[in-house]
């Protein structure tokens, strides 16, 4: 491995982590969706300044050739990170639709009490 | 059991781009049962269908955005719920249910909870042909075993629902495709509703265009089937509702 792989491993795991921190930071990113990222970020620096881990795990897991190990850690890594942002977005149509009827009645509503066909609770 | 009185009966038209026709369904509603109350629920059209609906002397509810005819119908059964309505009927806005069959609907509720108005019992000449009427047949045998009564027509629109059903309904009513018609049924047979279906004539839409388009059939089979077995797989305590007093 040249010197320039070498430092460009490091430097893109270093983004991948700067960058996380700071949308933590700056309250863009909650927690809960960072943790992955992190932990992709870690592992991506780990591997970066110790190739010898990558290439321990690797022989451990029984991988002939270490890169392939990254490709799958990072397609499960991406794989388990749309699939929490599905879920959450099916979370959020619920709340959303939730909400629209919600809207609609009050309106409804509001239009009633307005127009004084109905009285307010007393 | 008595049925519940037309008087205290919400008939819950959605409504999606139906200017062309809510105005005549809605009187011919009031026309034929003037003592029930008339909601429709605007599921975020872009014509004039609110104000033709308030026009012709309905209630009208406008949901923000199009949410499909499960966010229209919880929305009726949570504005029946709060209102304390005994009976809901859903009634098309495109004129395909005839209202003088609320009456016969509302009646069916003295012993059933939930009564499905089902096309091809008997009366009139509804028909439907190649996939589409497979999937239907598909989804008769299945859900006629699991609610304990023949169903011949599960995927109709035009049902009324008594207390109980609209206790449930307020809190479980599924916004997915098929899930207003198929799932709907699980739910409640799964909640211990009872059901039942009566006999009911189907019309010519007035006006609107229908929302099965034939090429579309296989699909929908497949996905009527796929509904079935999501919401037979779904776990029990997706479904927790209190029980009207």
């Amino acid at each position: 491995m040249s010197i320039a792989s070498y430092v460009l491993g490091i430097v893109a795991a270093l983004l991948v982590l700067a960058v996380v921190v700071e949308l933590l930071r700056r309250g863009r990113l909650r927690e809960r969706h960072a943790v992955w990222w992190m932990l992709a970020g870690l592992l991506a620096l780990v591997a970066a300044v110790f190739p010898a881990t990558l290439a321990w795990a690797a022989r451990l897991l029984g991988v002939q050739v270490p890169t392939n190990l990254v490709f799958f850690a990072s397609t499960a890594i991406l794989f388990f990170v749309a699939l929490q942002s599905s879920s959450e977005l099916t979370e959020i149509e619920k709340r959303v639709r939730t909400l629209a009827e919600q809207s609609a009645l009050q309106e409804l509503r509001i239009r009633e009490l307005e127009d004084g066909k109905k009285q307010p609770p007393s | 059991m008595p049925p519940p009185s037309l008087r205290r009966t919400l008939v819950v038209m959605p409504a999606f781009n139906e200017a062309a026709s809510v105005a005549d369904v809605i009187r011919e509603v009031r026309e034929k049962v003037p003592s029930a109350q008339v909601l429709v629920v605007d599921d975020g059209s872009r014509d004039d269908t609110a104000e033709r609906a308030r026009a012709a002397g309905a209630i009208v509810a406008r949901l923000p955005f199009n949410l499909g005819v499960g966010g229209a119908m919880r929305t009726g059964f949570r504005y029946a719920r709060n209102n304390g309505f005994d009976a809901v009927v859903q009634v098309d806005a495109d004129g395909q249910h005839d209202p003088s069959e609320v009456t016969q609907l509302v009646a069916g509720l003295a012993d059933a909870d939930l009564v499905l108005g089902a096309r091809f019992a008997g009366v009139g000449d509804y028909r439907s042909s190649g996939p589409r009427r497979w999937a239907m047949i598909v989804l008769s045998r299945a859900l006629s075993r699991l609610t304990g009564t023949r169903l011949t027509d599960t995927t109709s629109g035009f049902r009324a629902s008594g207390p109980r059903a609209i206790s449930l309904f307020a809190e479980h009513y599924p916004a997915e495709y098929l899930g207003d018609t198929i799932e709907t049924l699980v739910i409640a047979s799964r909640s211990g509703l009872r059901i039942e279906q009566i006999p009911v004539q189907m019309r010519v839409r007035a006006g609107g265009t229908p929302s099965h388009r034939p090429v579309k059939a296989a699909i929908y089979l497949g996905r009527a089937v796929l509904a079935l077995l999501f919401a037979l797989t779904r776990p029990r305590s997706s479904y927790l509702w209190e029980e009207p007093r």
